[in-house]
Parts: C-alpha cells; sequence; structure tokens
C-alpha cells in the first residue's frame, strides 16, 4: 500500500454518475458546429506551418506528420454552447514532437485553419501531453466535418480552442485574440471555471 | 419566419429576429456591401451559419464574414468589420 492514502483520491460520487463541467449536457452524438463552409483540404497540399515571434517557420508536410510517433487520447470534450461528450478516442500527433525542436520566447500561441478560423491560448497550454494535431477519430480517418484532414486538440479547454482544419500556429510575445475571442468568448476558456465569455 | 435551410447556412432571414434586439428598424432589408469583395445585396441574401458559438452571416459571392453576432447573458457584441457599408432603407 502507498503513502498516499485513499482519502485523499477525490469526491465521492454515485456509481454511474457522471461528473461534467458546470453548466454542462451530456451528449452521445458528435454534433457538428461551424463558422463556415467545409474546407477540403487535399493531403499533397496539406501542411502545417509553425511561425515564431522572429518570423521563423517550421513546416511539415501530411508524409512529415504521419513519420512523427502517435499517440492515442482518449479524452472527454466540452463545448461552449454546453454540450459535452465523453471518452472520445482519437489519434494524433503531440504537440510536444512538434514544438520541441522550435526556439521561441513566445508565451502565446495563435492558432489558424483553412478557411481563415483562428484562436488564441497560452503556448504552456499547447505543451507536456495536453495538445495534439489529430487526424484520426474512433478509429478512422478524420472526416472533413469534424476538422479533418487534421485539427488541433487540446480538450482542457472549450471545444472551440481545438481549431478543425488546422493549418498555422503563430507563436507570440503578446496574447492576440482570435475570432471568438474577438467577439465576446473567453480568452482562455476553461470549461470547469465556466470561462465561457469575457469576464467569466 | 425562419430562412430555408440550404445545406449547412440559413438565408440572411434568420439574422431578423437577433437584429430586432439591437436596431430599431429591420435590417434584413438593408442592403449591405462586401468589405472582401465589394458585393452589395440585401442582408436577407447572405449565408447564415447558425450552429456555432455565435451567428456568423458570409458573403454569398465570397464568403467571407460580413457579420458576426455573438450573445452573452448580459450584452450583444456586433462585428461589421466585413460590412463595408449598410443601406437602410428609412421614409423619405
Amino acid at each position: 500500500m502507498g503513502i498516499v492514502s485513499p482519502g485523499f483520491r477525490g469526491r465521492r460520487r454515485p456509481a454511474g454518475a457522471t461528473e461534467l463541467p458546470p453548466g454542462q449536457y451530456l451528449t452521445e452524438d458528435f454534433p457538428v458546429l461551424s463558422a463556415g463552409p467545409t474546407p477540403r483540404v487535399p493531403l499533397d497540399r496539406w501542411e502545417l506551418l509553425v511561425t515564431t515571434e522572429t518570423d521563423q517557420q517550421y513546416r511539415w508536410t501530411w508524409s512529415e506528420l504521419m513519420s512523427l510517433p502517435t499517440e492515442s487520447p482518449v479524452v472527454d470534450l466540452h463545448c461552449v454552447t454546453k454540450w459535452s461528450k465523453l471518452a472520445t478516442a482519437w489519434e494524433g500527433v503531440s504537440l510536444d514532437a512538434l514544438l520541441g525542436g522550435v526556439e521561441t520566447a513566445a508565451e502565446y500561441a495563435l492558432v489558424s485553419s483553412y478557411g481563415g478560423y483562428t484562436t488564441n491560448l497560452p503556448l504552456a497550454d499547447l505543451l507536456d501531453g495536453r495538445a495534439w494535431i489529430a487526424f484520426r477519430y474512433d478509429g478512422r480517418d478524420l472526416v472533413p466535418e469534424h476538422g479533418g484532414p487534421a485539427r488541433l486538440l487540446v480538450p482542457h479547454l472549450y471545444l472551440w480552442k481545438s481549431a478543425k482544419w488546422v493549418r498555422g500556429i503563430r507563436l507570440l510575445v503578446r496574447d492576440r485574440p482570435g475570432f471568438w475571442e474577438t467577439a465576446g468568448y473567453h480568452d482562455y476558456g476553461d470549461p470547469w471555471r465556466e470561462q465561457r465569455y469575457q469576464g467569466d | 419566419m425562419t430562412g430555408e435551410r440550404i445545406d449547412d447556412y440559413l438565408d440572411g432571414n434568420d439574422l431578423a429576429g437577433p437584429l430586432a434586439e439591437l436596431f430599431a428598424v429591420d435590417v434584413t432589408v438593408a442592403t449591405g456591401r462586401c468589405a472582401s469583395c465589394g458585393l452589395a445585396g440585401p442582408v436577407a441574401m447572405l449565408r447564415v451559419y447558425p450552429h456555432a458559438p455565435g451567428l456568423v452571416a458570409r458573403c454569398p459571392g465570397c464568403e467571407e464574414v460580413m457579420l458576426r453576432l455573438v450573445r452573452t447573458p448580459d450584452r450583444a457584441y456586433l462585428d461589421l468589420r466585413g460590412m463595408l457599408t449598410l443601406a437602410i432603407p428609412l421614409p423619405a
């Protein structure tokens, strides 16, 4: 038996009960949310571009992305429109693997997508095994409606941060709000603190 | 009135209700000019994507964003950056 008492393992909850962030409800299907037409990106033209605060660029083609070690995270998703979906199974490349060789002193990231969408988050939230470039969902290639061929997956923040059709990550010294963040949504978006809107 | 559903977007008539909360006139009958491609037409003809954290209305010509509206519990955020002008009919 370990030193840590079982009493410190957290709140006990009734069998079968599911703990959700405040204000969320459970859904079994996978709603499709989109602020525009669904981009169709051929794999031979797909690229991921990381640009540092000194304009240094790092680029991965699809085949280069596929050659990197993959991980298979099983994570809960929380959408700011109040649905949550639990234990979703993904396959992707950790941002640690992609950003490990990038020289930067930046503290923020502005993620951009094919189609023009953007979202911002602290660079630290993309690291330490908490974010992936995901290209398979539930054992299949990620369909365009859910962000295929590849999307960002940052499940500890509201799902609008997990940019579909991810194309670029710009590393910034100062935070720069993205598409929904300039229209009233929270800069950080922690579902457990219910940070939906500015001021929450 | 609910706009016709076309693929995954609606027409601009679906902006009437949410914008009526902000404007004294029916903005859907106004003529908006796209800041990106210059196309002018009634706001009712914009392509509205409602399945999102806010309403996003795009130009039917170039698909750039012309209007965004986010309604929080205590305020509305209206972004008209993509709308070069909005010509609103008024009584002569």
